[in-house]
């Protein structure tokens, strides 16, 4: 079959998979048709918690596409994860209508509490879904496309476009702080109702926002690892190794970085979609360049270059970061650090090369055994 | 041109009537004063297989970066074949018309394989779109195969480049050079590193491609360049001391001035 195809010599990503197949399968059973009484039993907030790790993981696969792949270290794929949350909350927002507090049926409370009039022309159309989907693709993606060809173009490389990449989050963050930019400022957009007409409260609404943030996480993946076994793949590895070379070869290099950047912020911009209903708030906060910096640590974890590892990393992160701010919200930080420093000292190729580490440490030790 | 390739390439169709294939005419180049190349003239024949050689600082490499397209001249003219206009085109638009450049150090893809480094190299549709649904046809494997051979690496066939010795890695850069089917090779210190039978076999490589394709070899080994070369150029400052065999450069007063001191 196709994906069989794809996932050929992907032990990783065959497994990462298939364990996250049981779970689409075994949380919904165990949340909708188990009785709250039993052990057994997941509580909703759960299902909710597991969604938003699962687009955590999607946005971290996309910034290992682009890092692990390309080369390109991205301090600021938290910007397209959060202008896709964005787009989502407005299409909440727009479907909140007259049960707002002001009960304004056109107006979003904000812009009520503002003295707006009317709707401003960026608003426009966010009350039909299918736009707003759109727009969850299209405004990462054209961010990404006109600063990548800017940069790409002129050969900005290395450290400073990591640099820069801060910078474009940096300013969408200040540019969303302020009220007058129609996002609702410091705020941001939330006291979301329903979505297609379902209740974000509901159960059934929870468990399908996650069951569909882990199909969406494993079509994103495939696509990926489509993308890295094709040509196009081999051509962007080359670039991340030798880009000179490739240069000389005759490939336009900055037409490709433009095109995997792009494609990778459309995939932020998905996740971003599928976090904002599920932690029911999108506001500036997402574009705090540490956000991107925190991306980058998942990836750096799990093991670049894998993809597989990238939601491992993700996954793990989180779970640890909800695991101790719980415990000791003063030491998560800290911690974080010093998991970042113990990886990077001993387990370069993170998490996912633990495994062909210990082989090839072991399989020394018994050759010299023998 | 012999090699349909469609329009993407048929923009610069290279035209050699006139016998020479490369013709490099009053080249000037300075970085911060310092004349890298200075009123450099040059004309290199369909087939030729030609030595560049010369002390540091000669300008050879300099000159390999304009012919690549890697650095602009102040002044002069660089045409391959009777049109096409080197000056006026970008790095990936020269390779695609057909001048390959081996580097100093060998810079191959090390984490390919050796098979897919040819598949990269290889000449063709180069734009992403194509390149994501791009699969290796019968002709393009049957050269590979054919290219494997040729530089001697049949069995590396599935190997990571970069576990490959220096020698097997200068020839596979070779190999990336043939299946881009140049009209020019630039091959810059083929040799520096090798072994002595690595020597010969890329000797002996490097000969064999002279007629097919138009050869310029830049070398400090002298033994090297006696073995493989018909004709010698010697740079000096930029410019050209001496051209002729072997014996005649090498009973040339002035380069023996240049090479030995005063």
């Amino acid at each position: 079959m196709f994906i069989s195809q794809i996932l050929k010599n992907d032990r990783g990503g065959q497994i990462m998979l298939a364990v996250l197949a049981m779970i689409l399968i075994a949380v919904p059973i165990l949340n909708l048709m188990v009785a709250e009484t039993s052990s057994m039993h997941v509580p909703t907030y759960l299902v909710t918690l597991m969604g938003k790790y699962l687009t955590y993981a999607l946005l971290a696969v996309a910034v290992d596409l682009v890092w692990g792949y390309l080369g390109i270290l991205s301090l600021g794929h938290g910007a397209f994860f959060a202008l896709g949350g964005y787009a989502m909350g407005m299409y909440l927002m727009r479907q909140i209508g007259d049960r707002g507090v002001y009960g304004n049926p056109e107006l979003p409370d904000f812009m009520v509490f503002l003295n707006w009039n009317e709707l401003p022309w960026f608003w426009q159309g966010f009350d039909m879904f299918w736009f707003a989907m759109l727009m969850v693709l299209f405004v990462p993606g054209l961010l990404a496309f006109v600063f990548g060809w800017l940069a790409f173009r002129s050969r900005v490389t290395g450290v400073y476009l990591s640099i820069i990449t801060q910078a474009m989050t940096y300013a969408l963050l200040l540019a969303f702080f302020r009220n007058e930019m129609g996002f609702g400022g410091n705020n941001g957009l939330t006291d979301f109702k329903d979505i297609l007409g379902f209740s974000l409260q509901a159960d059934s609404t929870r468990v399908s926002l996650f069951v569909l943030s882990g199909l969406t996480l494993a079509v994103g993946y495939l696509l990926c690892r489509a993308v890295i076994n094709s040509k196009l793949g081999r051509i962007t590895v080359a670039i991340r190794d030798v880009e000179s070379r490739t240069r000389f070869v005759g490939y336009k290099v900055e037409n490709y970085k433009v095109w995997i950047f792009t494609f990778s912020a459309m995939l932020a911009g998905i996740a971003g979609a599928l976090y904002v209903p599920q932690v029911g708030i999108i506001n500036p906060g997402e574009f705090s360049p540490l956000n991107s910096i925190e991306i980058v640590i998942w990836v750096a974890m799990g093991g670049r270059a894998t993809l597989y590892g990238a939601v491992l990393g993700a996954i793990l992160v989180n779970y640890a970061k909800t695991l101790f701010t719980g415990l000791m919200p003063e030491s998560w930080l800290f911690l974080l650090g010093a998991l970042f420093v113990v990886v990077t000292l001993y387990l370069p190729q993170g998490i996912a090369g633990l495994w062909s580490q210990l082989k090839t440490k072991f399989g020394r030790k018994r050759e010299v055994a023998a | 041109m012999s090699d349909g390739e469609g329009a993407h390439f048929n923009q610069h169709t290279l035209d050699i009537s006139h016998k020479a294939i490369l013709y490099l005419e009053g080249l000037n180049v300075s970085f911060d004063g310092f004349k890298a190349i200075n009123d450099l003239n040059l004309y290199i024949d369909a087939g030729e297989l030609r030595c560049i050689i010369g002390p540091n600082g000669a300008g050879k490499t300099t000159m390999m970066d304009i012919i690549t397209g890697k650095t602009k001249p102040d002044s002069g003219k660089a045409f391959f074949g009777q049109t096409i206009d080197l000056l006026k085109l970008t790095e990936p638009e020269i390779a695609n018309t057909g001048i390959g450049r081996k580097f100093q150090k060998p810079t191959v893809f090390e984490s390919h394989s050796v098979a897919e480094n040819l598949e990269l190299a290889m000449k063709g549709d180069k734009r992403v779109w194509y390149s994501l649904r791009a699969k290796l046809s019968s002709e393009q494997l049957a050269l590979i195969g054919e290219t494997l051979q040729t530089i001697g690496l049949t069995e590396h066939y599935h190997k990571q480049a970069g576990a490959l010795s220096h020698g097997q890695k200068q020839w596979l850069e070779i190999g990336m050079l043939l299946v881009q089917k140049p009209h020019l090779l630039l091959v810059d210190e083929p040799v520096a590193g090798m072994t002595h039978q690595e020597m010969e076999r890329t000797a002996e490589l490097l000969r064999s491609l002279a007629g097919k394709h138009s050869v310029v070899v830049v070398e400090h080994d002298m033994e090297f360049v006696r073995s493989i070369a018909h004709k010698v150029t010697v740079l000096h400052q930029g410019n050209v001391l001496a051209e002729g065999s072997m014996d005649e450069v090498q009973n040339n007063p002035r380069v023996v001035e240049v090479y030995l001191g005063e």
